[in-house]
């Protein structure tokens, strides 16, 4: 089967740093894989060389067997590839459902209208509110973005993500920012979605991974250590060492 | 928190029809369309001709409003779209005039009709050209390339001596129109403000549309608009194609007003008038062109009539407008009669 | 020769647009904002050194007039405007700027009038000197070579050598990373302004002689330095010498030869006024050829 998302050899240097070394993954459709790493392993920066956002160096990026390395982040959108952002982004001047809605419309692909009120369609303001039930912000609606709270953000950045109907979607860092509840919320949320869609999980929060993850990678100044499932990982004496430092320590 | 409490500006509007700004806004409708019969009977005919040039600059500064308000796109070279319409209008008459033909194949005309036709097609072309090549850039570098883009087209007609070059080019009559006379000056003023009008409905329907809420997304966050899809080129190059004619229109308009064309129409002083007015009312608001190009036209006028040295005042007004608020006249007004 | 003569020219021109474009550069690329007024201070250089030279006929007292006055002029902007646009968006900037160069230049043609000042080239400094054989140039021009290869060289120094440099190449890729690293930013910005301003105010004085010293000879400058930072890539001073250069040379070649080359294939006056009219634009039709290619600019991110 193909997988939903392959990089081969990815590398990204910064002038003298190298980001990304050699980075190899692949990921069956319907899995989810965490991707985590102490601080500065370069996490975000594979997930920007994937979306398109940051130009790699070398190395290959297979989307569903399609090569998309050399094509634009928006049109790689269109290839179904989502991502959610560390800081949720939203559009600020719009309400939660506008916000929905806007992505609907930009997948049913209907945007060089210009005599229609985008606010008023029905079937977009329909599956918005469909979407926003999904993600627990059905009552939530018509709330601006600056009246919701930081979990509530990553809620809704997610049910636009959703509304464009991904084959995968990369979610960096979901839990920054949440309460413990609003993580919960959140896991209880991707649960429900593994499966039904390809998950590329970057995460600091490792109860959240352990709970999600089928298969784990393990990044350290942007090269895979380790990848295997969670009890691999939780075993892997390399992978302790470069989260914990030297020497065995209970965490 | 609930819901309930939370309604959007949107969500109450519909309950407020005869709210203040709707009664407001009706007051306004019928001064204007009675204004020339006002004029005569005050016997201050000019007050016609100030009205014909303040609903010219409101399509310009409505265009702007599109892609700088809306749009989010710091743009100086607006007055090259103004130029070029205005162009349009001298060229086509100066032909018409000699019986002669635009590089040995376009008959001058003047028809009032098909010069405002050519006008905004070939601003859109322009706009096309111009836009194309901007739109690959954004932020400070875009302010500079729309800058000198209206530059190049100002030296550009400056050369062009066959066509009057730095004198620009006289109209000895207006060009007309089908059953009207549009040489009438009254006349005229209604052309003027029924375009202006059915500009406003353009720019109200395209605000609203699917497409103007990719283009207000643009502005407000473009990664997210990426993020769902969205190629910003796209939409930009559209909404600056649109605005160009949009100007053009206006150029041609008050070519035909002042019945005169010249380079000074696309100089960047002029993008700059074109900016005030648009901040002076209130950016990314339907009404606030209307209002700033009201203010602009009035202001310059009344300062012209006090001192030669009127840019002076009219920058010293400009600075203190920048510096002191945020959102100009509509936000202003909007406080005033209750909602902020 | 008269091809070298012309090249010379465009060298001269293209150097001097160089000065005024590394402080726009400079200013767009470290602190993000943008200055219309820029070409006031051109402007304020040129008026002051002509009225002092008018005056007191000394050169030296002139030279240090314009560049002063600019300096003065510079920081006053600075001071009363500039600081409180940093923060706000390059709309407001643009508009507050824009205000600034209505009042200065209304304001100059009140104090002065608007008839144009006519500067004489010092008597030290006239008359011409055989380079080659059959090659005699202005030493004026000459002169303004030589000063605008020292300020590029002084700028390079500066930018590569010094810690002050180091920031302004930090500040050009990384702003809010000079923020965070603690510098005292209001200080580097006002240093900058006042280098921007003093550039400036240096090219008008030396310009003076060479132009005609007018209100309004600055805007004509400083969107042809726009084009030059567009052309060499934002906050490259690099890009901005190269950018210069090309420019200089391009508008000033054109302007010489077009017209006998365009004669060429058509008739007399035609060819004459569309030589006209493409020389005129052509820096604007390189700045296009280059955002085709690369809209970034050529020597973007390499300060």
């Amino acid at each position: 089967m193909m997988p939903a998302l392959e990089l081969r050899g990815l590398c990204k240097r910064f002038g003298g740093l190298t980001a990304t070394d050699q980075v190899n993954l692949s990921i069956p459709p319907g899995a989810l894989h965490a991707l985590i790493g102490p601080n500065g392993a370069g996490k975000t920066t594979l997930i920007n060389q994937v979306t398109g956002e940051l130009r790699h160096d070398a190395g290959t990026i297979f989307l569903g067997g399609v090569d998309v390395g050399g094509l634009p982040p928006w049109r790689r959108v269109q290839h179904g590839l989502a991502r959610t952002f560390q800081i949720a982004q939203l559009l600020p001047d719009e309400t939660a459902r506008d916000n929905v809605a806007l992505a609907v419309q930009a997948r049913q692909g209907h945007s060089f209208h210009f005599f229609a009120d985008a606010r008023k369609n029905s079937d977009t303001n329909a599956q918005a509110l469909q979407l926003l039930q999904e993600v627990g912000l059905a009552d939530r609606a018509t709330a601006r973005v600056a009246d919701l709270a930081q979990g509530e953000r990553k809620q809704l950045e997610l049910a636009a993500a959703l509304a464009i109907r991904p084959s995968l979607l990369l979610l960096d860092e979901p839990m920054a920012g949440l309460s413990a509840v609003e993580s919960q919320a959140m896991v209880e949320l991707l649960r429900r979605l593994k499966g039904r869609i390809t998950m590329v999980l970057v995460e600091h929060d490792t109860e959240a991974v352990f709970a999600l993850a089928d298969r784990i990678s393990v990044l350290v100044y942007g090269r895979v250590v380790a990848c295997g499932t969670g009890d691999e990982i939780r075993a892997d004496p390399v992978v302790r060492t470069a989260y914990l430092g030297e020497g065995d320590e209970e965490c | 928190m609930t819901s309930d409490s939370l309604e959007t500006d949107r969500a109450r509007s519909p309950t407020r029809l005869l709210a203040p700004r709707s009664v407001a806004a009706a007051i306004a409708i019928v001064v204007l369309l009675l204004l020339p019969i006002g004029a005569s009977v005050a016997n201050t005919p000019s007050a016609t001709g100030l009205m014909t040039q303040v609903a010219i600059y409101a399509i310009a500064a409505m265009s702007l409003n599109l892609i700088l308000g809306y749009g989010g796109l710091v743009t100086f070279g607006h007055a090259a779209f103004f130029g070029t319409g205005g162009y349009v209008v001298g060229i086509l008459y100066q032909h018409f005039a000699e019986r002669s033909a635009f590089l040995g194949l376009v008959p001058g005309t003047d028809s009032l009709l098909v010069v405002l036709l050519a006008a905004v097609l070939i601003g859109a072309i322009v706009a096309a050209l111009i836009g194309s090549l901007s739109l690959r850039t954004s932020g400070v570098p875009f302010i500079m390339i729309t800058l000198a883009f209206s530059q190049m087209l100002f030296f550009l007609f400056v050369s062009l001596k066959t066509y009057g070059g730095d004198d620009g080019l006289m109209m000895r009559r207006r060009d007309v129109l089908p059953l009207v006379d549009a040489r009438d000056d009254v006349v005229y003023y209604y052309v003027c403000l029924g375009l202006a009008a059915g500009w406003f409905i353009l720019t109200a329907c395209l605000t609203r549309s699917p497409f103007g809420a990719v283009l207000s997304g643009l502005r407000q966050n473009e990664r997210r608009m990426i993020a769902i899809g969205v190629a910003p080129y796209r939409y930009r190059l559209v909404a600056f194609i649109i605005a160009g004619s949009g100007a053009a229109l206006a150029g041609a308009l008050m070519a035909n007003y002042l019945r005169f064309a010249s380079p000074d129409m696309m100089h960047w002083t002029k993008s700059g008038e074109l900016m005030m007015m648009v901040i002076l009312g209130g950016a990314g608001t339907l009404t606030g062109p209307l209002l700033g190009a009201a203010a602009m036209v009035t202001l310059e006028t009344m300062l012209a009539a006090q001192t030669e040295n009127w840019q002076f005042h009219l920058g010293i007004i400009l600075l203190a407008i920048v510096m002191l608020t945020h959102g100009g006249l509509a936000a202003l007004l909007r406080h005033i009669g209750g909602r902020s | 020769m008269i091809v070298l003569e012309q090249i010379l020219n465009g060298v001269q021109f293209g150097l001097t647009l160089f000065l005024m474009s590394a402080g726009l550069t400079l200013i767009f690329g470290i602190m993000g904002v943008i200055n219309l007024a820029h070409g006031s201070l051109y402007m304020i250089g040129a008026y002051a050194a002509a009225l002092v030279a008018a005056q007191t006929g000394s050169v030296g007292l002139a030279f240090v007039s314009g560049l002063a006055a600019a300096a003065v002029s510079g920081a006053a902007i600075e001071f009363a405007v500039m600081r409180r646009l940093y923060a706000r968006d390059h709309l407001d900037q643009v508009l507050a700027t824009f205000a600034l160069i209505l009042i200065i230049n209304q304001g100059s043609s009140m104090l002065f009038g608007r008839q144009p000042l006519f500067v004489a080239i010092p008597s030290a400094l006239s008359g011409s000197v055989t380079l080659l054989p059959g090659l005699t140039y202005p030493i004026y021009r000459l002169l303004v070579i030589g000063l605008g290869l020292a300020v590029a060289a002084g700028l390079f120094w500066l930018i590569h050598r010094t810690r002050i440099g180091m920031l302004v190449r930090a500040g050009a890729t990384h702003r809010q990373m000079v923020r965070a690293l603690g510098v005292n930013v209001a200080l580097l910005y006002t240093a900058i302004f006042g280098l921007g301003a003093l550039l400036a105010g240096l090219v008008g004085v030396i310009a003076g002689p060479i132009t005609a010293v007018q209100v309004g000879m600055g805007e004509q400058v400083l969107i042809l330095a726009f084009v030059v930072v567009v052309i060499g890539g934002l906050g490259s001073v690099r890009g901005a010498f190269f950018g210069a250069l090309a420019a200089g040379l391009v508008d000033t070649l054109s302007r010489a030869f077009l017209p006998m080359l365009f004669r060429h294939v058509m008739a007399g006056s035609n060819a004459d006024a569309l030589a006209s009219g493409v020389s005129s634009i052509s820096i604007y039709l390189l700045m296009a050829l280059v955002l085709l290619i690369r809209p970034q600019g050529l020597l973007a991110g390499k300060p």
